[in-house]
């Protein structure tokens, strides 16, 4: 493995060197028939699922087969999508926000070759590699972030979860029999990089532990005062303490934190500042749902997710708890929701808490707001309410305690 | 023979789902076996080590990523995330395994010409392992080492003429729907605007200046498409405020069953036949929609845009002409206050190139969030912390009613000084002759 030079100099970083020039100008890379109708489309349809056609006011149309992709790939999954685009496509493709792959073509003999060479791509376990699909009223790709295989801030994984859920729901992939599109988002911590707080259905990874501190540590690869600022609950201040050296054996003083437990809610900010915090934990990580947020502004506002299931466990490596929830959810919303009713206006036409009966999901005071001021808008100033089969609503019945204790 | 054995991974081969975890076992032979030659600049094992580590985290139950220390390319904050492994005696091959983002071109259409280099440059100097694309919008080239960094960026700018895109606090790489380039119901150009304001701040996105992250995306109407309201602190939403464009035949066709509803896209349930009184009109938001005389007529002064009887009937109904968009400020994931959307801020703006309203906007807001923001506030908490007239104040924009769902619910009302006779200044003396202690 001798070190190739690109051409780079490291004694003199500023020769030849380019910056700021940006990203490339995205019409060098529309497909000619895109580029010659821009801006002049006038409808679309969906031929099947998975299948687009757009027309334009000049006549052209343009057929577009959408497929899922498993966002982490490697670049030779990745040339077997160029391949296919070369063969078919004069050379172009794009890709969705929510990691699908969309093959153009511009006519009909094109697509049905297209298509049928997408359906006989597999990989040598038998899984599709560009399967059809994600359009319409039916399920899209999940959009998720990195998980155990790269971030140091997890609390599940991020493409496990995520096949399994696929695989769980692929059906529905190819189909469009949902009353509207459904969108699941992955995030693998609090952090939300994948920032799913407005999805149909969420799946978060969740912490459940304060951090510990690496007392000896902490000073040396920490600014304690950056850690202390990152609590949003104010639950680190600084502390010095007097420790047994792990290097020497003796007794010394050292400045570190202390974290009051009680108000931590686990978020890893301190984490993210600070090394020394760490907060994972093998048995206290886990994943919450989250369902009925949405994006888009037809019928009704945009909506927040709301949590309905405030801990799965993880359960590697197909997460048989997560994938049966999840499954439960979609089929009381294809049940019951009306056309064109997202999952959270279905939820909010019958009422949360009949969404807890008819979704069959447990309730506890984990799903109850207390953070800050939204939190009162989300309790229940009305006497209007469903009594509902699974749970006592009788003053008597109700009695007992909150805490669900650990096994 | 694989490096590691991965009993646990192995579990995810099956299932009709893309197997990243068979694409990766796919990839780690053909790297072994290297049938190019290709002298591979990190070692040829990193995709094995990755299994690896990965397998040992399906064990652990958790991350064996350690935090990113402080890697990077010369003049830049941003674009390269380190990574180290917190077994790296026994991986190895991904003891270094930092992350690149890389701007993608807007609307995220690519050559295969132009992704072909990038797949040769990334395997030789890389893990050969990416993220099509990452959740803000970038390539994201997962792993390699510290001693490539600087190589990688060289090609790129050099061959590629292609840029690293933004992390940490920066401008993030903007990001955009597919805009006018597919899209009917586009209301101005994203691809252009995002395009535009990525290279008129790519200071901004490249050294961190800011107090935190700041996002900006464009979506060309208000279904959302790249859910900037949801993810971004400025939010360009498409819109326009003429009269929905009707095409009463089509109207007809679509009563009639000769055209499917909603772009065909309920094709596999049992709806029954289209009714437009009940699938259009009667689930308008305003119920601004009736049928007169056979003809669909919409009161569009009351109409709020939500794209719904659009949605339905693209063949009958378009957007206005009179196009532009809405802007919307402070939508941001829960860290550290509690997760927002964007609010509203200006409800028409015109859209056209060189968008230098759309700069002033930016930049009056930059120059408050700068001033006043805390380390890692981002600007949706400023607004709730300063309020919202501080930030009509630094804009320069006059408060209105579509600022507010509703007026506000306690009288608490913030009066300045300048706006009550005669000031705060006061003399209790002359208070105290009308009024004895």
């Amino acid at each position: 493995m001798a070190f190739i030079s690109s051409g780079y100099n490291p004694e003199k970083p500023m020769e030849n060197r380019i910056t700021d020039i940006g990203n490339r100008h995205y019409g060098e890379f529309l497909p000619p028939i895109i580029k010659k109708n821009f801006g002049k489309w006038i409808w679309h349809e969906i031929l099947e699922p998975g299948v687009l056609m757009h027309k334009a006011e000049s006549g052209d149309v343009v057929y577009t087969v959408r497929v899922g992709e498993p966002r982490l790939m490697t670049v030779q999954y990745l040339r077997e999508a160029l391949d296919i685009a070369d063969k078919y496509c004069d050379g172009y493709l794009r890709f969705t926000t929510r990691n699908n792959i969309e093959f153009m073509v511009d006519s009909k003999e094109k697509l049905e070759a297209l298509k049928k060479d997408l359906k006989e791509r597999k990989f040598p376990g038998g899984s599709y590699k560009f399967p059809i699909g994600g359009t319409g009223a039916g399920l899209t790709n999940i959009v998720h972030t990195q998980g155990w295989i790269h971030c140091h801030t997890p609390a599940t994984d991020a493409s496990g979860t995520v096949k399994v859920v696929m695989d769980e729901l692929f059906e529905d992939f190819q189909k469009m029999r949902f009353p509207a599109k459904l969108r699941i988002s992955m995030a693998c911590c609090l952090n939300m990089c994948g920032a799913v707080h407005c999805s149909d259905i969420a799946i978060l990874g969740y912490h459940r532990k304060p951090p510990m501190i690496d007392d000896e540590y902490i000073d040396k690869l920490c600014e304690i005062p950056l850690a202390v600022a990152a609590c949003p609950v104010g639950a680190v201040k600084p502390k010095k303490k007097k420790i047994i050296s792990e290097r020497t054996g003796e007794e010394i003083e050292v400045k570190s934190v202390e974290v009051n437990q009680e108000r931590c809610m686990f978020c890893g900010n301190c984490y993210t500042m600070c090394p020394s915090m760490p907060l994972a934990d093998h048995e206290g990580d886990g994943i919450v749902i989250m369902a009925g947020g949405k994006v888009s502004n037809r019928i009704t506002a945009p909506k927040f997710s709301k949590v309905v299931v405030a801990y799965i466990p993880n359960e590697p490596p197909r997460w048989p708890t997560l994938a049966k929830t999840i499954r439960k959810i979609v089929d009381a919303y294809v049940k019951g929701a009306k056309k064109y009713e997202r999952l959270g206006m279905w939820a909010e036409r019958i009422g949360w808490e009949k969404f807890f009966e008819v979704c069959d999901l447990d309730f506890s005071h984990h799903l109850i707001d207390d953070f800050r001021d939204p939190a009162y808008y989300t309790w229940r100033q009305t006497t209007n309410f469903k009594f509902i089969e699974n749970f006592p609503y009788e003053y008597n019945k109700m009695k007992g305690d909150i805490i669900l204790k650990a096994k | 023979m694989p490096k590691h054995e991965t009993p646990l991974l192995d579990q995810l081969i099956s299932g009709p789902w893309p197997s990243f975890v068979d694409d990766l076992k796919t990839y780690a032979e053909y790297r072994r076996k290297n049938p190019n030659n290709v002298e591979y600049q990190i070692p040829e094992d990193v995709v094995d080590d990755l299994l690896g580590v990965l397998e040992l985290s399906y064990v652990d139950k958790e991350t064996h990523w350690k935090h990113g220390g402080i890697v990077g390319v010369f003049g830049y904050g941003g674009g390269v995330i380190g990574r180290y492994c917190d077994q790296p005696e026994k991986f190895p091959g991904v003891a270094h395994f930092h992350t690149m983002r890389i701007n993608q071109p807007n609307g995220k259409y690519y050559s295969t010409e132009f992704l072909r280099g990038i797949c040769d440059l990334w395997e030789f100097r890389g893990s050969g392992i990416l993220n099509m694309h990452g959740s803000t919008g970038d390539m994201v080239f997962l792993g390699t080492r510290t001693e490539q960094l600087e190589e990688v960026f060289f090609e790129l700018t050099h061959k590629f003429n292609q840029d690293l895109g933004g992390s940490g606090s920066n401008l993030r790489t903007p990001s955009c729907c597919l805009g006018m380039s597919r899209c009917e119901w586009a209301c101005y150009n994203t691809q252009e605007a995002a395009y535009q304001l990525t290279h008129e701040y790519q200071d901004e996105l490249h050294r961190p200046a800011f107090p935190y992250k700041f996002k900006f995306k464009f979506d060309g109407c208000p279904n959302c498409c790249v859910a900037s309201i949801a993810r971004a602190d400025l939010s360009v939403i498409g819109t326009w405020r003429d009269e929905i464009q009707i095409d009463q035949e089509a109207v007809q066709a679509y009563i009639n069953g000769e055209i499917p509803p909603n772009g065909n896209a309920h094709a596999d349930g049992d709806w029954g036949p289209f009714d437009i009184q009940k699938e259009v009109i009667d689930l308008c938001p305003t119920g601004c929609m009736r049928m007169e005389d056979g003809k669909l007529v919409i009161d569009n002064k009351n109409c709020v845009r939500c794209m719904h009887c659009i949605n339905v009937m693209p063949r009958a109904l378009r957007p206005g002409n009179d196009r532009g968009a809405s802007i919307l400020v402070g939508a941001k994931a829960p860290i550290l206050d509690g997760a927002q959307m964007s609010s509203l801020l200006v409800p028409f703006m015109k859209m056209e190139e060189p968008f230098d309203e759309l700069k002033e906007l930016i930049e009056n807001i930059w120059d408050w969030w700068m001033e006043e923001g805390r380390n890692r506030e981002r600007l949706g908490e400023l607004i709730k912390r300063k309020g919202f007239r501080e930030l009509l104040k630094v804009t320069g924009l006059k408060a209105i009613p579509q600022h507010v769902k509703e007026p506000r619910h306690n009288p608490y009302i913030y009066w300045y000084e300048e706006e009550v006779p005669g000031g705060w200044q006061r003399d209790i003396k002359e208070f105290r002759k009308r009024h004895l202690r």
